[in-house]
């Protein structure tokens, strides 16, 4: 069972169909901000100048059930966006405006919190860190996962995609003591390659389970007849298949990189002073000096920074990346 | 063309990578259940047999440590669950802007819990806290919160919340986005009301997916470090010490190793039983809609 999850531009909802039928005379001049009006294309002229002299008050009606309706869309939108608005404002304020009861909505924004975080903190530091160990984990990932995820798909090896996921229902905890008894004993604690090894544990399956439908949705003929004209297999997998399923490798890089960054337990105790990523130094920076609101607020803001920018920008595919296990049979 | 040779030797690589990182701690932690192991003392690797699963089943640390975990996964799953089908309900209409706000209900997922944490526990703050704020304002008395050992989980519960519920919430609009369009056309051509379609067609067609969420969201919550540690490590005392953070105390702040192997095998066996159960109700749902 195949399926797109991408926007659609038809209206096929489950839920806005009872008034399918209203919305097909309500709505003969659409007003301004109304949604797709694909279905109203095939009605009559005729029909629609009748509903347009009988139907005026239910248009009116209509639009005020539309305003409801945005009114609530922009509600339900607050809960998320007020966090963040928090947490920005928090690294924007000084420290008596942080504390001050009523709290403060509108003040004098100051860039201090930041600048005590970047610099103070030496906070691109960690940020390199972080971006070392994802980078590694994510690019180690995709060098043994693509090909991985081609044949399972290929060759339909189902059990082996299956038991990829018995490493997501391990807690991360059950993890940590084995391999840090083990990086002890190597003397690896506080190395890239204790963090990107065990970073791998979250990607390395995430990017073949995602590629695994990727796969499944180029022909198999394609690879075929590269091979027929003479191309070797690495040949074949590099430079006709890869580019087909390039949206996929994306989507799952960037969301093993989210992964990646976020991560928070395996860094504590893994990484130390020469490894530790962002997560890890924000949250020591904090326990220290409690109260400082407006360098949490800068810190978390920071750190928070790349995957929303990341987010914002590619959603539809994250969207589907998060989606597509379980909405697929 | 099959080849078989490359068929397995494709996955190959990856699959030893991910045994060696996966099967080996699984098997180690087994293993370390057997013996006193502790880094902080001067006393030698010694085996003990199970008396390190005699010693956890007679803690009353640990039975709460399940408490809190049954509790908080509890709470965190229904309100999800609820809360997220419900939006996605609300917004399975077309309308304009509806992939911005689709952006904006990814960013409590994307966002770095350790962040989003440490601004819920500012908010949750007793005497600064918008919260307390709020509820002064609409006339109540503020609360402990994280302080209190009878609201910590409620707390700590609705931060879970806001930052899950979008996950469940977008898996279920996906599904309402891919639905054939047929049954709902001859539901309303036979004059079925909004909410019989909705309780008679939508769903249940949409069951499936829902439980797939839910499973996949228990799954996380029975796993939750992050959120508890930095908003509470465990506190106050241990009224909010899920499992997961009793492993790690008793790993990393104790230096059991072998203790805190034997609880890592507990936890692992209750996630594995947990899912089991789960595949269970799914499929027994599934043939109850085909029959």
């Amino acid at each position: 069972m195949q399926q797109e999850p991408g926007p659609r531009t038809d209206g096929r909802t489950g839920a806005d169909s009872p008034e399918r039928s209203f919305r097909i005379h309500g709505s003969s001049t659409p007003p301004p901000g109304s949604g797709p009006g694909a279905f109203l294309r095939s009605d009559s002229d005729d029909s629609r100048r009748k509903a347009k002299r009988s139907l005026f008050s239910h248009r009116s009606a209509r639009n005020v059930q539309r305003g409801l309706f945005y009114i609530a869309v922009v509600l339900l939108c607050l809960v998320p966006l007020f966090v963040f608005f928090w947490m920005i404002s928090s690294g924007l304020k000084t420290q008596a405006d942080n504390i001050a009861i009523p709290p403060k909505i509108f003040f004098e924004p100051t860039f201090a919190n930041f600048q005590d975080v970047i610099a103070g903190r030496n906070f691109f530091a960690y940020g390199v860190n972080s971006f070392i160990v994802a980078f590694g984990a994510v690019a180690i990932s995709l060098f043994l996962g693509l090909p991985a995820a081609y044949s399972i798909a290929k060759y339909r090896l189902r059990k082996i995609g299956l038991t990829l996921l018995i490493s997501r229902m391990v807690p991360f905890v059950s993890y940590l003591i084995p391999w840090f008894i083990a990086f002890r004993t190597l003397r690896l604690v506080d190395t890239y390659i204790a963090l990107i090894t065990t970073h791998l544990i979250i990607t390395l399956p995430y990017v073949i389970w995602i590629m695994i439908n990727f796969f499944e949705n180029v022909p198999t003929s394609l690879e075929e007849s590269a091979r027929i004209d003479g191309a070797s297999f690495p040949q074949a997998f590099i430079y006709v298949i890869l580019p087909v399923v390039r949206n996929g490798a994306f989507t799952a890089s960037v969301l093993a990189f989210i992964f990646s960054w976020n991560q928070f337990l395996f860094s504590l105790i893994l990484s130390g002073r020469n490894t530790m990523t962002v997560p890890v130094a924000v949250f020591q920076f904090i326990t220290y000096d409690q109260i400082n609101w407006g360098g949490l607020g800068a810190a978390a803001t920071l750190i928070t920074l790349p995957p929303l920018v990341l987010t914002l920008f590619i959603q539809k595919y994250i969207i589907r990346g998060l989606t597509q296990g379980a909405v697929k049979e | 063309m099959v080849n078989t040779r490359e068929k397995y030797l494709l996955p190959l690589p990856a699959l030893i990578v991910m045994f060696l990182i996966v099967a080996f701690p699984i098997g180690y932690n087994l293993v370390l259940s057997l013996f006193r192991y502790d880094l902080a003392g001067v006393s030698a690797v010694q085996f003990i047999g199970l008396d390190n699963y005699v010693h956890i089943s007679q803690a009353p640390r640990f039975w709460n440590s399940l408490a809190v975990t049954a509790v908080f996964t509890g709470g965190a799953l229904v309100g999800q669950t609820v809360i997220g089908t419900a939006l996605a309900l609300f917004f399975s209409r077309e309308f304009k802007g509806k992939s911005l706000v689709k952006a904006i209900f990814l960013f409590p997922i994307a966002a770095t819990p350790v962040a989003v944490s440490l601004i819920w526990a500012m908010m949750w703050n007793f005497d600064f806290g918008i919260i307390n704020y709020v509820i002064r304002a609409l006339g109540g008395h503020p609360q402990m919160w994280l302080a209190s050992p009878s609201q910590v989980i409620p707390a700590l519960v609705i931060t879970d919340i806001w930052q899950w519920t979008p996950l469940i919430m977008l898996i279920v609009l996906a599904s309402l986005e891919s639905l054939p369009r047929e049954p709902f056309e001859s539901a309303t051509v036979d004059g079925a009301s909004a909410f019989q379609i909705l309780t008679r067609i939508t769903l249940p067609l949409i069951r499936p997916t829902i439980i797939v969420a839910a499973m996949i969201r228990s799954i996380d919550a029975i796993k939750t470090f992050d959120l508890i540690y930095v908003m509470t490590q465990g506190g106050p005392g241990f009224a909010s010490e899920n499992l997961n953070i009793y492993t790690f105390n008793v790993g990393f702040n104790y230096f059991r190793m072998g203790r805190g192997a034997t609880l890592a095998v507990v936890l692992f066996t209750i996630v594995l039983v947990f899912n089991l159960v789960l595949a269970i109700i799914r499929d027994a749902g599934r043939t109850d809609i085909q029959g």
